[in-house]
């Protein structure tokens, strides 16, 4: 039986894994070698070892690509759970309805983005991923299919969404789309000078703007400038100019790859710092309108394939938290500062305000409060110094690790984040394990 | 709109084919044995943009039934425009190498049902003069080798007889079109580990497409095949009969 080296995003583990794959959403549950766990893998977006299950089997959904039914009135879309948001948007778009909830890549299967329970800029008015399905069917290694929706099977629908691949397969979803005029958004982008400003200016966009989202130097200290970033706010264009913006550029952008891992990462000092401080200052007003076809304004890092190769072959990691509302100022300052003081800077740091709608999922990631993202070069004991600081003040601001982004958190952290975890244990299908799963219930 | 009968509809290179015509509104009829996986196939190339879709249920070993599915598509299609023959199975060699019945029965799946619908379908493209008849076929049937020469020699009875089909129609304007893929990763070759010569079932179907909008006689798919298979012929006999391949 097959057999094949698999990687996740961050590059950090290359692990041999056995493979299977569904080839439809008719097919059984593969056969499995004795004793031997299985997880979906979808595409493989997610950072560290969440989508992994080293010394198992990886159970391939991107086969299972059929859309199953697409009403263009009321935007419901029933496809399968390899489709990926990238062949999904290609066929919604042209018809007037877009994705309720996106990541910052669209190359992530429908399957992923339930079992992640995603989000995206919008998230403090569409809240989740999970919160926009309306349907799924759950195959479990018994053979069994349950149909989960909100009266269907609900406690079911609440382990799966956000649940890790643990539960079982989803082999197709139905998911409520959401109307668009075209692909164009109206895009204003405003720069601020520290924390304090951040918070007020978002306060005020998440009023009147669906997207906001804020990108902060993460390379300066207290005093010069700690917290100074831009912030973006978006909106749907109502009704707007049909496709003549540049899309020369798009194609331009979108044939651009980096074809192998430089012997070593790209993404040091000097270039963050250089990168950051250029990044600041590409705008000098301080507040600029565009208009932005939707390729470009939530999936830029979409334009380069593999942009993840160059942290070079060591890999890297991405650090992603979101603390409560009430300590979430002061904590994400110190955190700031922390990775300030470290000179261990990220190339691109992303701060965002969760809003109020609740996550559906036992294990979601997302609660009211402050996200921020950070992406590191693996740069071993040093890296793990720093991180270990991070994870404390998370912890004390009452907050949490998203595992779709993490290789490393210690399982106190996890079970302290995720209080739900013993309500979730039940629901995980006894062939079903991963990589990190094992490494957060680890007895420490 | 090109109006285009696939049989072996199921097919992992099929399907691929089958989205991108669907992109470029075309009318499909698809023919295999699975009802319930021809129908959710279907219902995909609809939502991708067919101009129409239908399906027949067919065992292609089923000579019997050819000419009433081939009536049906056209029926439903209103003519038909081209044809894409995908069906086979990769024969297990060693299997067949033990079983008289096993052997012929690859034979005549890759090889004989392949020739009785190209019979059928000949003459009705002669009659039309017009259109494209397209069949997978497989670099396995440029030589024969020790691994997979039951499968290579039915592969390989097809291309020669599309070669004789070809000239025979060239004056009607019948273009006939051999696919030749290498290594591709679908449900046919689930056992084997990948390594670099093997492509997505998507990129063969791009390389297919072309290859029918052009008319091209014989396409490798990807194209890279060809120096490859070039060589692999011109190994003298003597030679070859000492390789392990
Ligand atoms: C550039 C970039 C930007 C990103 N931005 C964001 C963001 O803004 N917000 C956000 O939330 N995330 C973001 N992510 C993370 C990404 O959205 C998630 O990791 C997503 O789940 C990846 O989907 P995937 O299809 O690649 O799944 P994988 O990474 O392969 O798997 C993810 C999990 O889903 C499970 N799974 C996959 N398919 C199935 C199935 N059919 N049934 C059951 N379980 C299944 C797997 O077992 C695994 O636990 C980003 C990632 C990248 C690379
Ligand atoms: N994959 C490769 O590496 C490769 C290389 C060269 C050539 N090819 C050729 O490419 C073609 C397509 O294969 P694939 O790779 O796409 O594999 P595939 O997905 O396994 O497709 C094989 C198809 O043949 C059908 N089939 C088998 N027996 C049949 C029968 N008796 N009657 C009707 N249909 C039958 C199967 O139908 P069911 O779904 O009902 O089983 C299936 O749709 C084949 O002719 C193959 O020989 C493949």
């Amino acid at each position: 039986m097959p057999r094949g080296m698999v990687s996740s995003w961050g590059n950090l583990v290359h692990a041999d894994h056995e493979l299977r794959r569904l080839a439809s959403r008719h097919a059984d549950f593969p056969q499995l070698p004795a004793r031997c766990s299985v997880l979906p893998f979808g595409n493989g977006r997610s950072y560290g070892d969440s989508c992994l299950n080293v010394g198992g089997v990886l159970l391939e959904m991107r086969a299972l690509d059929r859309f199953i039914a697409f009403d263009r009135e009321t935007g419901v879309i029933a496809c399968e759970a390899g489709v990926l948001l990238d062949e999904l948007l290609a066929i919604t778009v042209p018809a007037g309805w877009f994705v309720p909830v996106t990541p910052g890549t669209r190359f992530v299967t429908v399957g992923g983005a339930i079992a992640n329970d995603v989000h995206g800029k919008n998230h403090h008015v569409a809240g989740t991923f999970g919160c926009h399905v309306r349907r799924f069917e759950l195959l479990r290694s018994s053979g069994a299919r349950l149909a989960c929706s909100p009266t269907e099977n609900p406690e079911w629908l609440a382990a799966t969404i956000g649940g890790l691949g643990l539960t079982g397969v989803i082999t197709w979803a139905e998911i409520q789309l959401r109307r668009i005029a075209g692909p164009w958004l109206d895009v204003e982008t405003l720069r601020f000078g520290g924390l304090a400003e951040f918070f007020e200016l978002c306060a005020q966009s998440d009023r009147d703007w669906e997207h906001t989202v804020a990108w902060i130097d993460c390379t300066r200290s207290p005093g010069s400038g700690l917290g100074r970033g831009l912030l973006q706010r978006a909106n749907h264009l109502e009704r707007g100019p049909v496709g003549h913006v540049d899309k020369a550029s798009r194609a331009a952008a979108r044939g651009l790859r980096v074809p192998f891992a430089p012997p070593v990462s790209l993404v040091n000092g000097p270039t963050l710092r250089a990168f950051n401080t250029f990044y600041y200052h590409r705008q000098r007003a301080s507040r600029k309108k565009a208009l932005q076809h939707y390729e470009s304004f939530f999936y830029p890092l979409d334009g380069i394939r593999n942009w993840n190769r160059l942290y070079g072959p060591r890999g890297f990691y991405q650090y992603q938290c979101v603390v409560a509302p009430e300590s979430g100022r002061e904590a994400i300052a110190e955190l700031l500062a922390c990775v300030a003081a470290s000179g261990q800077g990220s190339f691109l740091a992303v701060l965002k305000l969760f809003g109020a709608p609740a996550s559906p999922g036992m294990l979601s990631f997302p609660m009211q409060g402050v996200t921020l993202a950070l992406d590191f070069p693996n740069r071993g004991a040093k890296l793990a110094r720093l991180f270990a600081q991070l994870d404390e003040l998370v912890a004390a601001a009452g907050g949490r690790l998203y595992p779709a982004k993490d290789a490393r958190m210690p399982g106190s952290l996890f079970r302290s984040g995720y209080p739900r975890w013993r309500e979730f244990v039940p629901f995980i299908d006894p062939r079903h394990s991963s990589s990190f799963w094992r490494r957060v219930m680890a007895a420490e | 709109m090109r109006r285009i009968l696939i049989i072996g509809a199921t097919s992992a290179i099929a399907q691929a084919a089958a989205r991108l015509w669907a992109a470029r509104r075309e009318a499909l009829y698809l023919v295999g044995r699975d009802p319930a996986r021809l129908e959710s196939i279907a219902a995909d190339l609809r939502i991708r943009g067919a101009a129409r879709v239908d399906h027949a249920v067919m065992d292609a070993t089923d000579i019997a039934a050819h000419a009433a599915v081939i009536e049906r598509a056209a029926s439903f299609l209103g003519g038909l425009d081209t044809v894409l023959i995908a069906h086979g199975t990769l024969s297990d060699q060693t299997a067949c190498q033990e079983s008289v019945a096993r052997t012929l029965a690859e034979i005549n799946l890759n090889g004989l049902s392949v020739v009785a619908l190209l019979t059928l379908l000949g003459n009705r493209f002669e009659q039309q003069r017009s259109g494209t008849i397209a069949v997978i076929c497989s670099v396995a049937g440029d030589r024969g080798r020790s691994s997979n020469y039951v499968y290579g020699s039915a592969k390989a009875l097809v291309s020669a007889f599309l070669s004789g089909l070809r000239q025979r129609l060239h004056r009607t304007g019948v273009a006939v079109v051999t696919l030749k893929p290498g290594f591709v990763d679908t449900p046919m070759t689930a056992a084997f580990a990948k390594g670099v010569l093997w492509v997505a079932p998507a990129r063969v179907a791009k390389g297919l497409v072309a290859a029918i909008d052009r008319g091209r006689p014989v396409a490798y798919l990807p194209g890279f095949w060809r120096p490859i298979m070039f060589l692999v012929r011109a190994i003298p006999e003597r030679w070859f009969r000492t390789l392990k391949l």
